[in-house]
């Protein structure tokens, strides 16, 4: 027994896009990634858009090549095409052919895995049931909306009982019911040990479902833990929310208030507090709550992403 | 074989809902029309009129469907994506491209049999009973298709590494080119350079020669066609459509989607 293994080991993965007049130019989309998922790990790839996170999804998935690294998943190389047998894989903004409905796509993809006719039956009925699609079965895909392709491609995905399940902005194109449903279906991933990967600009999907996640910024991987440890969980402030009716207009704490309708929120350092309250209280406001400000995986999110920005004009100021 | 089979079936499943085939078949069966027209006012000459038509009409309708619909195989594929959640499965990517390939050949099988299904049917309605020497326009379909099969694998080979639009051109570029290889070879003049002769030998014998496939000239005439002409077109259309699709799946392998 060596090291245990990891579901997914990426090791200084780089990929560059050649570019411009007779493709001289280079454009960096992922550079140096180094990255492990456990066994039975829900992991979370975050950043913005264009940061390299489908890149990255892509380089394992075989549909671009590295310019540099590589990649295992289940200890298998990338490139051993059986090792597809044990992943499922669901495309950023999913398309399938729609001239097929959705059981005859899913019967289609099954037929890969080697499944016999009547394991085929019942799987694509089950992943139908599962997510959602029982009804509409039988409709051709041209005609499903965009959440129902995002469903199709979620079931195929899981079709053949994978034990490691690739998600690429699984969450995009859904309505509300839509994201808890995909969200139940993730967490069902995870309570059947199976590990997943998935990419999403939603940190709060991230910040519910993930055991670490992984930040992604122009191309570079920038910070991987916990969603709590990853950001300092100390206050930064207070957050008082209130209404006031009529004009109160000397009262100065309402330059610094974002208003709707007759609700006032504001935002405070602590030391400030009671002044305030004793304040609004004078001005006659109804206090409806006061709640400390934790900075969230949003804020660590964009102050990594500003970063990032900063960093790129500095380049561009000094002409490198 | 498993997966190149299961890919062909739904590439033929494609070619019949999006009804491109249908259309064919009934634009087919209206040269047909056009056919016994000419036909009935011309004198002693319908059997030539309606077979050479029919066959071109045959060859032309199969050359577009065999260039756009090749083209369109593997990059509508890659353009829309569909291509993604397929290759994540356990495919490989020649698999996949030969599976492409037969199920294009046998759309194209199905729609030229039934187009000269339709022949049969106009020839019959102008001197019936057929004779045993009209067998001969099967020999000269079966040409066809074996042309197309060939049209097919250059479009796909094309596909693979370029734009459709420039794709579909050079597709039929050769095509036109491959018409003229033959005579390419035969070319010869006082003032042409001996080093250019050379060079346009060369390039003959790598066009594919599709003079190879071309029968009508004797078949509407009644005439037979030599079994070694068969076999010799049968044998050069394996070894050359053997030989493109083994330089797609090589581009193809390595080329990073969108």
């Amino acid at each position: 027994m060596g090291m245990p293994q990891g579901a997914i080991e990426i090791e200084n993965l780089s990929k560059e896009y050649p570019y411009g007049f007779l493709h001289l130019k280079k454009k960096k989309s992922l550079e140096d990634l180094t990255l492990r998922v456990e066994d039975g790990e829900v992991f979370g790839f975050l950043g913005p858009n264009g940061a390299g996170k489908s890149t990255t999804i892509k380089l394992l998935m075989r549909l671009i090549f590295p310019t540099a690294g590589t990649a295992r998943i289940l200890g298998k190389s990338i490139d051993d095409v059986s090792m597809h047998g044990s992943i499922g894989y669901l495309p950023e903004q999913p398309y399938f052919y729609d001239y097929l409905t959705a059981h005859e796509v899913l019967d289609y993809f099954a037929r890969f895995h080697g499944l016999t006719a009547n394991d085929r039956r019942a799987r694509v009925a089950a992943m139908l049931k599962k997510v959602g699609l029982d009804t509409a079965k039988k409709i051709q895909l041209r005609k499903y909306s965009k959440g129902m392709l995002q469903r199709v491609g979620l079931a195929q995905a899981i079709l053949h009982d994978p034990q490691v399940v690739v998600l690429d902005e699984p969450m995009s194109g859904l309505d509300p019911l839509g994201r808890r449903e995909v969200r139940d279906i993730i967490l069902e991933l995870k309570r059947e040990g199976r590990t997943v990967l998935f990419s999403t600009h939603v940190l709060s999907d991230a910040e519910m479902l993930c055991d670490r996640v992984g930040v992604i910024v122009g191309g570079k991987l920038r910070g991987i833990g916990a969603p709590g440890e990853l950001v300092d969980m100390k206050a930064q402030g207070m957050e008082i929310l209130f209404e006031l009716s009529g004009a109160a207009g000397n009262l100065p704490l309402l330059a610094k208030a974002a208003r709707t309708g007759e609700r006032y929120r504001v935002q405070l350092p602590e030391t400030e507090l009671y002044a305030a309250l004793d304040a609004l209280k004078a001005a006659g406001a109804r206090i409806l709550s006061v709640a400390q400000i934790k900075p969230t995986l949003e804020e660590y999110f964009m102050h990594l992403v500003e970063a990032d920005r900063a960093q790129a004009s500095a380049v561009e100021v000094s002409g490198k | 074989m498993r997966n190149i089979q299961t890919v062909a079936a739904n590439t033929f499943r494609e070619a019949v809902r999006d009804r491109v085939l249908y259309n064919l078949v009934f634009f087919a069966l209206l040269m047909m029309g056009a056919a016994i027209l000419v036909g009935q006012i011309s004198i002693g000459i319908e059997q030539d009129v309606i077979v050479s038509l029919g066959l071109t009409a045959i060859s032309v309708i199969g050359i577009f469907i065999a260039i756009f619909l090749g083209v369109a195989l593997v990059s509508k594929e890659m353009d829309k994506r569909t291509l993604y959640a397929l290759l994540a499965k356990p495919v490989k990517r020649r698999e996949f491209l030969l599976g492409k390939f037969f199920g294009l050949v046998m759309t194209l099988t199905v729609n030229t049999a039934a187009m000269a299904a339709g022949l049969y049917i106009a020839l019959w309605t102008v001197k019936h009973p057929l004779l045993k020497s009209d067998a001969y326009i099967l020999v000269a379909v079966y040409l066809i298709l074996l042309k197309l099969a060939l049209i097919v694998a250059l479009a796909l080979l094309f596909s693979c590494f370029t734009t459709p639009f420039l794709a579909i051109l050079f597709t039929a570029g050769m095509y036109v080119a491959g018409l003229f290889a033959a005579d390419l070879r035969t070319v010869h003049g006082v003032d042409i350079d001996p080093g250019a002769l050379r060079l346009m030998r060369g390039i003959s014998y790598l066009l594919p020669n599709f003079q190879n496939f071309d029968v009508m000239g004797a078949v509407v005439h009644g005439r037979g066609v030599p079994s070694v002409i068969v076999w010799q077109a049968t044998l050069y259309a394996i070894l050359y459509i053997t030989i493109v699709l083994t330089g797609a799946a090589v581009v193809f392998s390595r080329r990073n989607l969108k």
